[in-house]
């Protein structure tokens, strides 16, 4: 009851924060962070969940984000269409690539993720269609009901989604579904011996985050009036997507949070004082520093901290 | 698409000789990884350092193969430290640490990239030697030089490599510990310390791979990504662990890479090695030549 | 007397190396079978034919009369099926009462606390009722072999492959286990039980078969099977 509260309350002060007056950057940069806390929550479900490491971010990002370009192009479809068909398409991608790698040991999957986005990325430069190398420009609406602007109303829309995608991955997580997946991540011979149909699970838990991936990405055309494969298909979008849950707890949906508005955090901070450069540095370093130091992240911090001072 | 034998045959030779440069690129992948089950995703940035290190004793008038051969030691104390540190935070910690493993990997090539761009730049670094401009004629055909002697050093490395796995105590010690630790143990011989042992070299012949990357063609702190598809491709295609089979698996991809570039251009040539990777793992992941 | 289990003419390679070949059984419905046989003549790698783990080559593997040979290991499971792994493999970030809650739900269909209340039950036919709310992975390796019975009986099994339950263990902890398998056998459950010490499989079993280099070698009551020069020969003479 209380995450249900919690939830309309930020909804609210979205909405709330969109209709005044507040400067034009506040929804650039939140949009920037709610996309992470989508990133970071969709990763987790295969990642933290079940033990599989999906390197491949970038290319179910660049799915969702293409397929909502292709759908705009096309019909000129309204901006929750794009986002449906874009984590449709990328929950088709996280199937075909479970189907193909998950009968063989994680890497496989983990290799295959990084196949992905290379294959991806060569298909979009060669399509005349999704704007090739160069990019493709968009025009956004003017007027928009409620909001003033266009930008506002993707921040709206993105709180809506980063609500969607923490409230699937605490389903998951205290579900049957969550319960057999754990059990695949701690001992996956073992879970199959105890009637955990693994490959079925494994590939629900594919699907699931493939599409949450996709809706990070959809808007993105939208978001920035145009797209391109550079930097869409950026292997930095994995490192992040793998960071945040590790920093914050790879466990529990709340870790994945915890990790987007920390890492969201530290990045602005770097940017602005030192350099972008060293910005995705310090991702990396934090990444390499949690694994081998705190691998339960922030939560298991926390956890031990409790546990000593008892 | 204008298609002519002459084109396609000298693709294939192109091809060929690509092939074993690649098959030397891998070797170290194929010990780290298909004989140790090293996560190793980080071995392809590893490379890329190799390259600049080349590139930088190029600075003091040192061609890049010797640079290469100069390199090796260093590597070699890398690659042992690597593997302790590893072992340590990671495979002692059992079945959970894998996801960790992988992410740690990640991490560090990651992080090597961005140093790299904070030490380098962006922008292409390219080796300096006679033979680089020039090539042999015969007849019609041009074959590099640079891609000759790449080949040349792939193939003696592999002949080195096979035999040394093959015929000496501490190279069938490396295989054996891929497969029976326990056996190992009863023989008196530590396995992490093998294990350390083959890491090195495999991190070692990568210097000298390094070396030959920057030889074939200019370098950026990015390529990484690329050859994490190129050298886990051959890896998978050979089957796990066989030296032989990686330089078979190397020309497969070679020729494969050459073709399509002939045909269809340099933009669809890099997905060839990650699709061919996809369609092995799908159809046979134990590799070509594996069993 | 009907059979629960017949495999008939089951081999299993790996690469070049044959690991089973041509092996034929059958087991009545409530027996104690003991399977021994040297290390690497292929014991493990007849249970995982027949629990799923691995695919076998060649021959059937009938349960209860239905074939099972192309079945996943987990829809064995559900049939009735269960094994405990040599080394024990916890759910180690669960409890050891939510270890048990797995096969309760995945195979029985039980949540909440009609979940907990089998799991506790079990728990405490094993002698393992204090530790329901522990960590499994801070378990003593005896309780950890427990604990791997308990779980395979969640999975409420007409037959429980034990695979060497007792390795390691000390002489009064071998006892354990051993009253709590016959336990198990009289509630009904055909018991295989793969093991090297060999007083317990003496004890336990009604009959043994021995294995050698992927075959049967013998199979029949305990005294003549041990008494059986081919039998002293492959355990002695490797």
């Amino acid at each position: 009851m209380k995450f249900w509260i919690v939830s309309a309350l930020a909804i609210l002060s979205a909405v709330a924060l969109a209709l005044s007056g507040a400067n034009e950057y506040l929804f650039f940069a939140g949009f920037v962070v709610l996309q992470a806390i989508i990133l970071a929550t969709g990763w987790n479900i295969l990642g933290g969940y079940a033990g599989y490491v999906n390197f491949g971010v970038p290319g179910f990002v660049g799915v969702g984000a293409y397929t909502a370009l292709a759908l705009h192009l096309l019909v000129g479809a309204p901006l929750i269409v794009q986002i449906v068909a874009g984590a449709a398409m990328a929950a088709l991608l996280g199937l075909a690539v479970g189907v193909l790698t998950l009968r063989l040991r994680g890497i496989f999957f983990s290799i295959a993720t990084i196949a992905v986005v290379f294959i991806l990325e060569a298909v979009v430069m060669n399509s005349r269609f999704l704007g090739g190398a160069t990019g493709i420009q968009l025009t956004r609406p003017d007027d928009v009901w409620l909001f003033g602007t266009y930008t506002r109303m993707l921040f709206v829309m993105m709180t809506l989604m980063a609500v969607v995608a923490l409230s699937v991955a605490r389903y998951v997580q205290n579900s049957y579904i969550g319960q057999g997946l754990r059990a695949v991540r701690d001992a996956e011979e073992a879970a199959e011996c105890s009637g955990v149909p693994t490959l079925k699970v494994k590939l629900i838990a594919c699907a699931i985050s493939g599409a949450l991936l996709g809706v990070a990405g959809a808007p993105m055309p939208m978001y920035l009036s145009y797209i391109e494969p550079l930097s869409t298909f950026n292997l930095h979008y994995a490192v992040i997507a793998l960071a945040m849950p590790i920093i914050g707890g790879t466990s529990h949906w709340i870790g994945p949070l915890i990790g987007a508005l920390i890492l969201g955090t530290l990045q602005q901070i770097v940017t602005v004082t030192i350099s972008s450069e060293l910005n995705v540095l310090v991702v990396g370093v934090l990444l390499v520093v949690f694994v081998v130091a705190a691998p339960d992240g922030v939560i298991g911090l926390v956890k031990k901290w409790k546990t000593s001072s008892k | 698409m204008f298609f002519s034998f002459e084109l396609l045959f000298e693709a294939i030779l192109f091809g060929l000789l690509l092939g074993c440069f690649y098959a030397a690129v891998s070797l170290g992948l194929s010990v780290a990884f298909g004989l140790l089950d090293v996560p190793h995703v980080a071995h392809p940035a590893l490379l890329v350092v190799g390259s600049y290190g080349a590139y930088m004793l190029g600075d003091w008038g040192i061609d890049p193969l010797v640079a290469g051969f100069l390199l090796m030691p260093v590597f070699f104390l890398v690659g042992m430290l690597l593997y302790r540190f590893y072992y340590e935070t990671f495979e002692r910690r059992g079945n959970a640490a894998g996801v960790n493993g992988l992410a740690f990997f990640f991490g560090v090539a990651f992080i090597i990239e961005v140093l790299l761009v904070v030490a380098f730049g962006v922008d292409q670094r390219s080796a300096e030697a006679d033979y680089i401009g020039e090539s042999l004629r015969l007849g019609d055909l041009r074959l590099p030089y640079r891609l000759l002697i790449a080949a040349a050093v792939a193939l003696v490395l592999t002949v080195v490599l096979s035999n040394f796995f093959s015929r000496t105590f501490v190279g069938r010690a490396i295989k054996a510990v891929g497969q029976d630790e326990g056996a190992l143990r009863l023989m008196g011989a530590d396995p992490v310390r093998i294990k350390q042992l083959a890491f090195g070299i495999a991190t070692s012949v990568n210097a000298l791979a390094g070396a030959m990357l920057i030889i074939v063609s200019p370098v950026e702190p990015t390529m990484d990504r690329i050859y994490i598809g190129r050298t886990f491709c051959v890896v998978v295609l050979a089957g796990m662990g066989s030296m032989k089979g990686t330089l078979a698996a190397g020309l497969v991809l070679g020729v494969t890479e050459s073709i399509v570039l002939t045909l269809f251009g340099a933009s669809w040539a890099t997905a060839v090695a990650f699709g061919l990777l996809l369609v092995m793992l799908g159809v046979r992941p134990q590799g070509l030549f594996g069993r | 007397m009907e059979n629960i289990l017949e495999v008939k003419g089951v081999g299993k390679n790996f690469g070049g190396f044959t690991a089973l070949s041509d092996v034929n059984l059958s087991i009545r419905k409530g027996e104690r079978l003991g399977l021994i046989g040297p290390n690497g003549s292929g014991k493990t790698t007849l249970i995982s034919c027949i629990s799923g783990a691995l695919q076998n080559d060649g021959g059937t593997i009938r349960f209860n009369g239905e074939s099972i040979e192309t079945l996943p290991a987990y829809a064995r499971t559900r049939r009735g099926i269960a094994r405990s792994f040599q080394i024990p493999r916890p759910f180690a970030s669960m409890t050891v009462l939510e270890n048990l809650m797995v096969p309760l739900a995945y195979v029985g269909g039980l949540s909440g606390s009609k979940a907990r209340a089998q799991g506790l039950e079990i728990l405490d036919e094993m002698g393992l009722a204090e530790k329901a709310e522990s960590s499994s992975a801070s378990l003593s390796q005896v309780e950890l072999r427990k604990m791997e019975l308990a779980r395979a009986m969640a999975a409420k099994p007409q037959l429980l492959i034990s695979d060497e339950a007792m390795a390691g263990l000390s002489g009064s902890e071998v006892d354990d286990v051993l009253d709590i398998l016959i336990k198990l056998n009289k509630q009904g459950i055909t018991i295989i039980m793969i093991e090297h010490i060999m007083h317990a499989v003496m004890r336990f079993s009604e009959r043994i078969i021995c294995l050698d280099a992927g075959q049967i070698i013998c199979d029949g009551d305990p005294k003549t099977v041990v008494g059986n020069p081919q039998v002293q020969r492959a355990y002695l003479g490797d």
